[in-house]
């Protein structure tokens, strides 16, 4: 009989434990119990979570692909494959290598689907800097996004940098890539062919990282726990040669399947192929190129060591792909083959140490996890407004909030990123999303990744809502038709029941928001088990979303352009200060609900201002989010580099009648700001009411000032200093 | 007229350089393995931005050993135009193509973004489009770019009007304000900042284009077709 401290330290419960041996029919030996913990976790085979993830919806507006470890559409003939991944639990033990080995996995995922990279974005999230270890993890964070990505030359063109409390003791590092190829170039991860050849390409196995994906990215932060050992090591020289020898030997057509060697290491790796092609696989350990010695099966089977693959080749052509790998002085070696049947089966040194159903590991099984609305949750969403004071100097309240982490500027962080490589990128890191081109077309492809977590906390299904429709508000604003999503639902313990019931909401927030804006949900990650002693994180479903420009001559930035443009507020603003990052940051509180959200009036909105912009009516355009609308028009002044532009802005009959505060840093929701020639404002009026959007002249660019109606009046030159001046170290 | 963008492991804007030269310059180009140990009649080589071998040792150590290396300092002896744009002007260093040595950035952080260049010299094959003391926009992508020669190299450098290119406002700490220069010849430019990189307008900036024009023109003017 296994003793239950062993499969327990492995994350098995005593009922998996008991449910594996009703499948062997028999004791498991050492390796497969290791392998069914690997395969089990929640990390690898999403056992509490995957009910709910069906109900995203999967197809929209372009034809979508939905495949073994990401997904993507089709536009014209070329295929766009992109995916978001977390590293949360590794990032937080040790910040460098956890966050560049999450670059490096996500970015296998893409070229293993035969797509080579084009771009990264990265979703990060902290605890406040005023705490040491977060200011660490942000620089070691940055340190090793910059480490692996410049190195791959794949460039790192946007994300997101967002501060909260409830991340100090766990931190967030969602990694996303995009990458393209031909559509009829895309690689599948099965495998297939009785007989046919499986070969073990890339870097040589070792002992880091095991149990990385299962006892540490499937489990809690308790007290005092040393966990660095689970971390892997990242190589991205590797991993470049591994990318250009990958899209060799895809090219060469003697490819049946292909799977990176990710969470769960060669156990996911031969386990999944197997299961996907519906065939057996059998597998020799003895031919495993191993960087160290005495290591034993369930090691090699375990361990998560970096830039490695598995591809199934058609008989015959080993020799041929062996010498592609060779030529980047990387391993190509036989290490199996495809087998009649449905096991895999696993040799090492003359014994048979695992013959397992590929089934049974694949498919984990599927829990039904209980739920109930938090009682605190009531309370929190009291917010009476009379006890929050006004503030006297609204100048003040501004300067604070544009020097708040969560808004300031971040280009310490993406200059210290390579977002120029590839020569792609049209629109650089800094506005409201990047924008890409797409060489040899007249297209280009945006993208953003978004979520308030705050809102996800006081209103879960809205929040998760607000996070699809914000980064969908972001693509429209640069010129892009929003076209499918990819995310990172990062949760604390599912095991406890208010824990999971804010991860069923902002589940079903995303597919109801998703289905309404007709986007599909090609791939993603669920990140359960974030929290520490500290408490659990704010529910965090990262949402990565990418959108098409028809025409990369039609990309807008969020930014005034010049002096005598008219400013037009499209969109409702009313008296919501919930949740609000000025509430926040001047009045130290969390509470109130999360901005109001009808997607139908979300839905005209964006009609509005994409054909404004595809009509060539807009100079500029730029959502409200954290902050409000005084924050999203000193960002219009002052965010691009090398010029500002002033604004002189008068609502007039337009005032809402609400509090000054919700009225300069509320943030309601659907509300877009574009700047155009006088001539056009009539025009973007115009489409406005079409839409039944409303639309309001407040104002036109002039000056070096920002003034808003007698309520703020600051220089550009300060607004410059505080914004770019907050965020540097 | 042949191009030749050269290889190395690690290598990543060889790509970005063969799509300048073919797409843009519309002239012919092949890419160069660097295990090569021939070089079939190429008019000018650009050993491109990247990071060769990983760049774990000091940039550029372990690719200047790499066999086409021996190729491209007999093709530079012999008066062929070399350009090295990022680590490939660390390679060239390495090489000893060209005097001077690449400290890390004074920030102790990786730069990535554009800077103003003030153009010193235009009577080289590489320059000849710009004119002298224009200013120009060109980004920059770089862990080690802080320029570094001995004050004897330094007075050479100035004396020979070797300094092609200077930053404006310096980002990595460069000695003199030094982004770019030729050696003593004349026929081999090394520069950090990355012209491939501003040669097309949907880029934002096509300032880095006359380097390659510059070339073009040299070329034919030498009788390449």
């Amino acid at each position: 009989m296994v003793s239950p401290d062993i499969y327990k330290a492995l994350g098995l419960t005593d009922a998996e434990y008991g449910k594996i041996e009703e499948i062997m029919g028999r004791e498991p030996s050492s390796t497969e119990l290791a392998m069914f913990s690997v395969e089990w976790s929640e990390h690898c085979g999403y056992p509490r979570s995957r009910k709910y993830l069906r109900l995203f919806p999967q197809q929209g507006k372009y034809p979508s692909l939905v495949g073994e470890d990401s997904g993507g559409i089709i536009v014209d003939d070329i295929a766009i494959i992109f995916k978001m991944e977390s590293h949360n639990h590794p990032s937080q033990v040790e910040p460098k290598q956890g966050a560049a080995t999450g670059v490096g996995g996500i970015i296998r995922d893409i070229f293993t689907a035969g797509a080579r990279p084009i771009a990264s974005l990265d979703s990060l999230r902290f605890g406040p800097l005023s705490e040491p270890y977060n200011r660490y993890l942000l620089k070691g964070v940055v340190d090793g996004i910059s480490f692996y990505g410049n190195c791959l030359g794949v460039p790192t063109v946007g994300g997101e940098i967002y501060f909260d409390d409830s991340y100090s003791g766990n931190c967030l590092v969602n990694a996303m890539s995009i990458g393209i190829c031909k559509k009829e170039d895309i690689a599948r991860a099965r495998a297939g062919g009785v007989g046919n050849p499986i070969m073990y390409v890339g870097s040589s196995t070792g002992k880091d990282g095991i149990g990385g994906c299962s006892v540490l990215a499937s489990h809690e932060f308790c007290e005092g726990e040393e966990k660095r050992p689970t971390v892997q090591i990242g190589d991205p020289f590797t991993e470049k040669c591994l990318i250009e020898a990958t899209m060799e030997t895809l090219a060469t057509g003697h490819v049946v399947g292909i799977k990176d060697m990710g969470a769960a290491g060669l156990t996911c790796s031969s386990a999944e192929m197997a299961a996907a092609g519906g065939v057996g696989m059998e597998i020799d350990l003895d031919k495993v190129p191993l960087r160290e010695t005495g290591m034993e099966a369930f090691e090699i089977m375990m361990s998560e060591s970096q830039e490695r693959m598995l591809v199934c080749v058609k008989k015959g052509k080993e020799k041929e792909i062996k010498k592609i790998f060779e030529k980047w002085d990387l391993h190509g070696v036989v290490i199996g083959y495809v087998t009649e049947g449905t096991k895999l089966k696993v040799n090492y040194q003359g014994k048979v140490v695992a013959e397992i159903e590929t089934d049974a590991l694949a498919k984990a099984p599927i829990y039904d996890m209980p739920f109930e609305k938090p009682a605190y949750l009531d309370e929190m969403n009291r917010l009476d407004l009379n006890s929050i004071p006004l503030p006297k100097d609204q100048n003040d309240v501004l300067l604070k909030l544009l020097a708040s982490p969560t808004i300031a500027s971040k280009e310490w962080v993406y200059e210290q990123y390579d977002h120029m490589v590839q020569i792609g990128t049209t629109v650089l890191p800094g506005s409201d999303a990047s924008v890409l081109r797409l060489k040899g077309t007249k297209k280009g492809l945006a993208a953003t990744t978004d979520c308030n977590s705050r809102y996800c906390l006081l209103n879960p299904y809205r929040g998760a809502q607000i996070a699809v429709a914000e980064a969908a508000r972001n693509l429209v604003c640069s010129g892009a038709d929003p076209a499918a999503v990819t995310d990172c639902l990062n949760f604390g313990n599912p095991e406890k029941p208010d824990r999971f019931w804010y991860f069923k909401n902002c589940v079903e927030g995303i597919a109801d928001a998703c289905k309404s804006l007709n986007l599909p949900v090609v791939s993603g990650n669920v990140s359960l088990y974030n929290e520490s002693p500290k408490g659990p994180i704010n529910p965090t479903p990262t949402i990565g979303m990418i959108g098409i420009l028809e025409d990369i001559d039609r990309r807008v930035t969020q930014f005034f352009k010049e002096d005598g443009n008219i400013i037009v507020l499209l969109g409702e603003t009313k008296e919501e200060i919930g949740g609000s990052e000025y509430l926040k940051v001047i009045h130290e509180k969390v509470a109130g609900n999360a901005p109001e959200l009808d997607l139908e009036k979300e839905k005209a909105l964006q009609k509005t201002v994409y054909d404004a912009i595809q009509q060539g009516l807009v100079k500029s355009a730029h959502d409200c989010s954290e902050g409000g609308l005084a924050v999203a028009l000193a960002e219009c002044c002052i965010s691009n580099k090398d010029k500002t532009v002033g604004a002189e802005i008068a609502f007039g009959s337009h005032l809402p009648t609400i509090r000054t505060d919700a009225l300069l840093f509320g943030e309601s929701q659907s509300r877009i700001i574009v700047s155009c020639t006088e001539k056009n404002a009539l025009k973007v009026s115009a489409l406005a009411k079409e839409n039944k959007v409303p639309c309001s002249i407040i104002g036109k660019t002039a000056g070096k000032h920002l003034k808003i109606d007698g309520l703020i009046d600051l220089p550009l030159e300060k607004l410059t200093g505080t914004w770019r001046g907050a965020f540097v170290f | 007229m042949k191009f030749g963008v050269v290889v190395f492991p690690g290598s990543n804007c060889d790509h970005d350089c063969y799509h300048v030269v073919k797409e843009v310059l519309k002239q012919p180009v092949e890419f160069i393995w660097h295990k090569e140990t021939k070089l079939d009649n190429f008019d000018c080589l650009i050993i491109p931005g990247g990071f060769s071998y990983g760049d774990y040792l000091r940039c550029g150590a372990i690719a200047r050993f790499s066999p086409i290396m021996e190729e491209v300092i007999k093709f530079a002896n012999k008066g062929g135009l070399v350009i090295g744009i990022c680590n490939g002007f660390q390679v060239l260093l390495e090489a000893g193509l060209l005097p001077g040595a690449m400290l890390r950035n004074k920030n102790l952080h990786f730069i990535c973004k554009f800077v103003e260049l003030k153009v010193e010299n235009t009577d080289t094959p590489f320059s000849s489009e710009y004119k002298k003391g224009q200013i120009i926009r060109i980004p920059v992508a770089h862990n080690e770019g802080n320029y570094y020669i001995d004050e004897k190299g330094l007075a050479e450098l100035k004396k020979n009007n070797q300094i092609v290119f200077r930053y404006v406002e310096n980002p990595n700490g460069a000695l003199d304000d030094i982004a770019g220069i030729v050696n003593k010849e004349r026929n081999v430019l090394g520069m950090m900042p990355h012209p491939e990189r501003s040669s097309e307008i949907e880029l934002t900036s096509k300032d880095g284009f006359p380097i390659f024009e510059s070339i073009r023109k040299w070329l034919k003017e030498h009788g390449k077709s």
